[in-house]
């Protein structure tokens, strides 16, 4: 009943006047994207006139993939992120396992320890890590863009986390089916883990699909280089391409992740939602 | 036995994150107190000295300046604009997902693609600003390359940028507000605004305390776009520390000055992280 007239204040001039600032700040928020569909998809004399039957076209794309290898670009920055993604999610899991149900001496150090992470993101230590990664020779290797990455404290704490709020009397029933440590973890910790899971999977790709700087130090090879970093060189203002291709290289950069965002929008709006901190 | 597997479970974590945080940031510290190296004077310890010429140094100051101007234009707008991004898709309203899709977008997109896209707008002459300031009889401007406009043109970049995924975190704490409370406050004739300004705000302070943490550290990390939009200049005119130490690390090849700065970087991040500490009921974040 109260609902009903809460509903009935909606149409009130102050709401409708909301709900036209939200159309007009989502068309602003819009618009740079529709631009560059816009411009990719036309020949460079309409990039700035907005004639609204111009005649489409790929060539734009077509150039921007003959000008640089962009496809070789997006497979390094897919088999980066994998990579990346299948070893945080083994190393966080065992870290996290352990400080939440093995109380060991020396844990909660350990823990506050791993939370300096979440400040100090590798990329800020750019000048030490480039030289500990020289060190390894790992220079222009897709492992070694990887590699300060794969420890990560902020998927340690989000599985510790969720862990720590599964039942206890789960695991005891359990120990008494017969399982082991990992017996326990797989197949009661991990499968009640799985929205957390989740959550961490999208935001540590798209975090690490968009990455630049420390990517760009490491790399300096076709055959490493992520998409970020072949279009940082591709975009470069000096390199003189058309404005039309640029953007054409653009889309097709961020497309893959773009096309997943739209189809599962829900999963990741609620993964930003759920992660706090990316 | 619990304590060895505890840390046999910890091991390839530990060992990583030795490797890459905890070492490193031993380890630029020390870099910091020895002088630049080079083949026929080897580096030797020289103390502070790479921290009074740093203090000697314009640029540093003028770096400093800049990412505090940057963070002061980018966080308020950006924050602002959250909270209303939020409460406005928070009731419902036609198309209120679409609204959503919109705001958040830009956060998927990578800083390298969006100073890409804004290159065009902001370039002079033939830009997209520029042509539209000239159908009003408006002439051009350079604004990438003037040392007045540079920093407001990257300021208003990224909180386009960053609004959308502010908004989230603002969602989130409105989806825990009990319904009763909008209700009770229509029954007692509270005006929409009275209601935001005494009900609304101070129960998002938290969220609002959690996210400027995170917009100031983003604000120092956030440098990906000056490689493609300025470089830092003109003139150092929109350079920021992350950038400056990379152009002393591998463009001027001075290790030692760029872990002077690093130290810097560091202090700043180590006082955010106190404030953090002191500040913040993680447990309001993280349910």
């Amino acid at each position: 009943m109260i609902r009903a007239q809460a509903n009935l204040r909606y149409w009130t001039p102050s709401v409708a006047l909301e709900i036209f600032a939200a159309w007009v700040l989502a068309i602003f928020w819009v618009a740079p994207l529709l631009y560059a569909f816009w411009a990719a998809f036309h020949a460079s004399e309409f990039a700035i006139n907005f004639t609204l039957f111009a005649p489409l076209t790929l060539d734009n794309f077509r150039e921007a993939l003959s000008q640089a290898p962009f496809l070789r670009y997006g497979f390094n920055t897919f088999v980066l992120v994998t990579m990346l993604l299948l070893s945080q999610l083994v190393i966080c899991t065992l870290a996290a396992y352990a400080f939440a149900r093995y109380e060991f001496a020396g844990g909660n150090v350990a823990f506050s320890l791993v939370l300096v992470q979440l400040m100090i993101a590798p990329e800020i230590l750019i000048v030490e890590n480039y030289g500990t990664l020289a060190n390894l020779d790992l220079i222009d290797t897709i492992t070694g863009i990887g590699l300060p990455y794969m420890a990560s404290a902020f998927g340690i704490f989000l599985l510790r986390q969720a862990f720590k709020s599964t039942p206890k009397e789960l695991e005891e029933a359990a120990r008494l089916e017969g399982c082991g440590a990992f017996g326990v973890l797989w197949r009661v910790y991990i499968p009640l883990a799985r929205p957390t899971y989740l959550a961490y999977s999208l935001v540590s790709i798209s975090h690490h699909w968009n990455n630049f700087l420390w990517p760009l130090v490491v790399s300096n090879s076709v055959e490493t280089r992520p998409l970020t970093v072949g279009l940082g060189i591709f975009g470069a203002p000096e390199s003189g391409v058309d404005w039309s291709i640029i953007s054409a290289a653009t889309l097709l950069s961020v497309a893959p992740l773009l096309i997943a965002f739209l189809l599962f929008q829900r999963q990741f709006i609620q993964s930003f939602m759920h992660s706090g901190i990316k | 036995m619990r304590h060895v597997y505890g840390w046999l479970l910890l091991t390839p974590a530990a060992i990583l994150l030795i490797a890459f945080t905890h070492f490193p940031t031993l380890a630029t510290v020390y870099e910091s107190l020895f002088s630049k190296g080079s083949t026929i004077r080897p580096s030797r310890f020289t103390g502070f000295s790479n921290y009074e010429s740093m203090m000697e140094d314009p640029v540093f100051w003028k770096v400093l300046t800049n990412n505090f101007w940057f963070a002061v234009g980018t966080i308020p707008l950006s924050v602002g604009l959250a909270i209303a991004m939020a409460l406005l898709v928070n009731r419902t309203l036609p198309g209120r997902s679409l609204l959503r899709l919109a705001y958040f977008t830009p956060t998927i997109l990578p800083m390298i693609a969006v100073a890409n896209i804004w290159l065009f707008f902001y370039s002079p002459d033939i830009g997209l600003i520029d042509q539209i300031l000239g159908s009003f009889g408006i002439a051009g401007h350079n604004w990438l390359g003037d040392p007045d406009t540079v920093l407001p043109a990257i300021i208003l970049m990224t909180v386009w940028k960053e609004a959308g995924f502010f908004m989230i975190f603002y969602l989130a704490a409105l989806q825990h507000f009990p319904e009763e409370l909008e209700e009770a406050a229509t029954l007692e004739g509270a005006s929409r605004w009275y209601y935001f300004r005494r009900v609304v705000f101070p129960l998002l302070m938290p969220t609002t305390l959690f996210v400027l943490i995170n917009a100031v550290l983003n604000s120092f990390k956030l440098v990906d776009h000056l490689f493609v939009l300025t470089k830092g200049g003109p003139n150092n005119a929109s350079n920021l520390l992350l950038y400056y130490i990379y152009e002393n690390a591998f463009s001027y090849f001075d290790t030692n000055y760029a872990a002077t700065l690093t130290v810097v970087l560091l202090v700043i991040l180590a006082v955010l992280a106190l404030a953090q500490f002191f500040f913040l009921d993680r447990r309001i974040h993280y349910r």
